[in-house]
């Protein structure tokens, strides 16, 4: 079991493995792997919180249902899972700057995290606006061979190239 | 009281749900792409761990899905889609992708790792985002995301084939890439 305390495993074995558990959901759950629906839930139950009950009468809340289901506790799993992972091979550690934001933009956590937090308002906005995330469009949906997912994912790589060679370039 | 086989149907199916996060929660992290680094060596195009792992699992999970679909075991879950939304909705997203350097599946990855940037400015600007979205969204429903409606389409559906006319040649496709990728050392 010494593979268990690696600190990163083949990229390829890791495909694996993740294609293997979209197996099991679809015959288990029924349900692909996705993440992102899971945050604008969790928005709008922050949401109705402050401003109670009649936030679940906006028509995008009662599509989706403001409650805790079988996608929200797979996100909370994804936290759980990860921890474990970097746990058992000694990669945990908190940092708030990473090495390669930190090497171009310096180690202000102040600066990185507001970055992040303006990156977290377009990647939440176009997630909902393409109705799918990496998970659920990228891995997912194309794997289904699904239309949607194919144009979504190329989209996302696109802008993302784009945008990463005007920050970084 | 309270133990109807409804809600016991309930829990099992949140207790699942759980398990397969925390599976993927674990192969991500194994798989460095719980790293802001990783993520954007990716789109820098200087790491190719991202799109190996998604190459892989794509086609590992194709042949298996279409195979146990082929048998009546499962049926696909496909999303409607339309050019307004995959095509801006992908963009817009893509923009998020490279400046927070997580995904939503990735961030909640990278908040088990440790990483404080995901879970202080990222969680919350992905909240706000999909707030705005859930405001602007009676509006967006009714013009820009009906235009180039084409719903619940998949290729052998567009192409009217039979489904392993389009997974055979899809799966040599990517692993020919994955080849390809891996004899030039990127």
């Amino acid at each position: 079991m010494g593979f268990m305390t690696d600190v990163s495993w083949s990229p390829y074995a890791v495909g694996i493995g993740i294609g293997v558990l979209s197996w099991l959901s679809f015959l288990i759950s029924k349900k692909p792997i996705a993440c992102s629906t899971t945050f604008a839930k969790a928005s709008g139950m922050l949401e109705r919180l402050f401003r109670g009950q009649q936030v679940e009468q906006k028509a995008y809340y009662a599509k989706i249902k403001l409650k805790v289901d079988w996608q929200f506790m797979l996100v909370l799993g994804v936290i759980l899972g990860s921890l474990i992972a970097a746990l058992l091979s000694g990669d945990f550690g908190l940092q708030w700057v990473p090495p390669l934001w930190a090497a171009t933009y310096g180690e202000s956590a102040l600066l990185r995290v507001a970055v992040a937090l303006v990156g977290g308002v377009f990647l939440g906005f176009g997630a909902r606006w393409a109705d799918g995330c990496t998970s659920g469009h990228g891995i997912s949906g194309t794997l289904q061979l699904a239309v949607s997912s194919w144009i979504s994912a190329i989209c996302f790589f696109v802008g993302g190239i784009l945008t990463a060679a005007i920050l970084f370039g | 009281m309270g133990n109807t086989p409804g809600k016991a149907k309930g829990r099992s199916e949140l207790l699942w749900g759980l398990a397969f996060g925390v599976v993927f929660g674990f192969l991500l992290q194994k798989g460095g792409v719980t790293k802001y680094d990783v993520i954007v060596g990716q789109l820098l195009l200087t790491d190719h761990t991202v799109i190996k792992i998604i190459l892989t699992a794509v086609v590992t999970g194709m042949l298996g899905i279409y195979a146990m679909k082929s048998l009546g075991w499962v049926e696909l879950q496909v999303k409607s889609g339309s050019a307004g939304m995959n095509i801006i909705g992908g963009l817009i997203f893509g923009v998020g992708f490279a400046v927070l350097g997580y995904c939503p599946g990735t961030i909640a990855g990278a908040i088990g790792n440790g990483y404080l940037d995901a879970l202080i400015g990222g969680v919350a600007g992905i909240l706000i985002g999909a707030g705005i979205f859930a405001a602007l969204y009676p509006r967006l429903i009714r013009g820009i995301l009906q235009k180039g409606y084409f719903g619940d389409l998949t290729l052998p559906g567009l192409f009217k084939v039979n489904d392993w006319v389009v997974v055979v040649p899809v799966a040599l496709i990517i692993v020919a890439a994955l080849y390809w990728l891996e004899s030039t050392g990127l």
